[in-house]
């Protein structure tokens, strides 16, 4: 008995620990192999240049400037799109469907985080593309609108779902009092419940935002990936993580297009790790304060 | 002399296959307090949130009979239950301060009722801390938050609040059953004072509060409502045994 006990401790001790390990060495991988690119990189030129031509026979230039902004343009459109809509969708499930239609529709919302991004990316290529060129008069739709749209729709179900917990679980002696000041159920949702709720109304959008920054597959196929700095956002746009899907299966190794590569893909692990954080702690203290 | 503000005709009240209120029958006067006493579950409680219909957020739930306020029915199918709920306030049992500063807590009915205008929202809170025996202690932190006040300040925050709407009635659940007795004897002080403007109604499971407080009082026991008389009445010279046995402590 005592011996199993040790078994099953050690089996799970094993399992967390090499869980810790992977994640240490990915992320030591990505440091060390993007060290060697700003040998030949200065680093400011490589943050603020827009000049991304790693395959130049005059100069090669390795500015990310032009995706940095792109990555930062499809992630804002996306969540401009995904949060009024996502809190709206939480307040209407959370305090006007009746339990009933909770029940169907909720799950339903959560199955549609589970459709693959390639799919959705797909739908922007012969549905969203098409309806913007048309609306718009351009050549084609395949522009930051086009992904800022894919990727809130892929956005939604996170924000719907965990928005809707916050504001289930905020406590009923504020709708109560609220009401029996002669609110309407709106103005409850609205004035009191959502304030209430709001870290972690917050924390659902940052999670969904994490999301959107990271996601590859989607604005690959939708972006129309022009590597220019874009100067509006019906403007084919190229962000970092199409950048890197690109361009590191035909990269030569060990050369400063290769280190480079693995830079970016370190500034995107920076900018996904500072939002979870930050949603992180959000969302810690909220929990804190509802003990 | 005596005006009737709210009269409960054969009203019966379920929660889904309970009968938690059977054939009540009452009038409720205008400017005087009615405490209802009753052990735990009678339906007291119930009672009360029909007369703001608060018992609407309540799925399954199911009214007959009348109640009607000034002779409107309180459930005909043409009530305004928003408008209802301006002209009935309520306070809770536990206080209930919105998570906002004391100020907007006060504030919260105007606004929502759509009185803006700043000056005249300045004025009212003040004068509704003030009738809620509030204002002293709190004019010179109103943006400190309603959490920050203690927990008879809190309550009687949250009467503040019902009051900034100037309803015509108070409906109070046990509103003093978490406060020491210091907080609690400001808010007895307080309804004394606050009757002279409101029709009052107070559940209550303290019966000696019900005797210090009331001028009506209305013993409910399994849904009934067994006695209903002049409080001095009731606690001197009950007419049912069961009534009797209940404020002298037997059960309950």
């Amino acid at each position: 008995m005592k011996i199993k006990e040790k078994l099953i401790h050690g089996l799970f001790l094993f399992n967390g620990l090499l869980v810790v390990f992977i994640l240490i060495g990915i992320f030591s991988l990505l440091v060390f192999t993007a060290i060697p690119a700003f040998k030949e990189i200065n680093i400011k030129e490589f943050l603020f240049s827009s000049n991304w031509n790693p395959t130049s026979y005059v100069k090669e230039t390795y500015g990310i400037g032009a995706m940095l902004v792109s990555t930062i343009m499809v992630t804002a459109g996306a969540l401009l799109l995904a949060v009024p809509i996502g809190i709206g969708a939480a307040a209407y499930l959370s305090d006007v469907a009746s339990p009933k239609i909770r029940e169907i529709v909720k799950p339903i919302i959560e199955i549609l985080a589970g459709i693959p991004s390639v799919v959705i990316g797909f739908l922007g290529i012969v549905f969203v593309g098409p309806v913007i060129s048309k609306t718009f008069g351009l050549p084609n739709g395949l522009n930051a609108v086009n992904g800022s749209i894919l990727l809130g729709v892929m956005a939604l179900p996170t924000i719907i779902s965990l928005s809707e917990d916050a504001l289930s679980s905020v406590s009923k002696t504020y709708s109560d009092a609220s009401l029996a000041l002669g609110a309407t159920r709106w103005q409850t949702v609205i004035k009191v419940k959502i304030p209430a709720a709001l870290s972690g109304v917050i924390a659902a959008c940052m999670l969904g935002m994490g999301r959107a920054i990271g996601e590859t597959m989607t604005v690959l196929m939708a972006t129309g990936c022009a590597p220019a700095m874009p100067r509006s956002y019906l403007d084919s746009v190229r962000t970092m993580t199409s950048t890197i899907a690109i361009e590191l299966g035909e990269v030569p190794y060990y050369t400063t297009h290769y280190y480079a590569l693995f830079a970016v893909g370190l500034v995107l692990f920076i900018m996904t790790f500072c939002v979870n954080m930050t949603s992180d702690i959000i969302l810690h203290k909220y929990q804190g304060k509802r003990v | 002399m005596l005006k009737t503000k709210i009269e409960v005709k054969d009203f019966n009240f379920f929660y889904g296959d309970q009968h938690a209120l059977k054939d009540v029958n009452l009038n409720i006067c205008k400017n005087k307090v009615l405490g209802i006493i009753g052990p735990s579950g009678c339906g007291k409680s119930t009672f009360l949130r029909n007369i703001n219909r608060m018992n609407d957020t309540i799925a399954g739930t199911r009214a007959s009979g009348t109640m009607l306020i000034d002779g409107q029915n309180i459930f005909a199918e043409n009530m305004d239950v928003v408008e209802l709920r301006r002209r009935v306030g309520m306070v809770f049992q536990k206080s209930n301060p919105f998570p906002k500063s004391i100020f907007d807590n006060v504030a919260y009915g105007l606004r929502v009722n759509g009185r803006k205008d700043k000056e005249y929202v300045e004025h009212k809170v003040e004068e509704s801390l003030k009738g809620a025996a509030l204002w002293e202690e709190v004019k010179d932190r109103l943006q400190a938050s309603a959490f920050d006040l203690s927990g008879g300040q809190q309550q009687r925050l949250c009467i503040a609040r019902a009051l900034a709407i100037e309803p015509e009635v108070l409906l109070m659940d046990e509103p003093a059953s978490a406060l020491d007795p210091t907080a609690t004897a400001k808010i007895e002080e307080l309804i004394q004072e606050l009757k002279k403007k409101y029709t009052i109604v107070i559940v209550t499971h303290n019966m000696q509060q019900a005797a210090r407080i009331s001028d009506y009082t209305a013993f409910f026991m399994l849904g009934e409502l067994v006695e209903y008389n002049e409080t001095q009445k009731i606690f001197t010279n009950p007419e049912k045994e069961i009534t009797e046995e209940y404020i002298t402590g037997r059960f309950g």
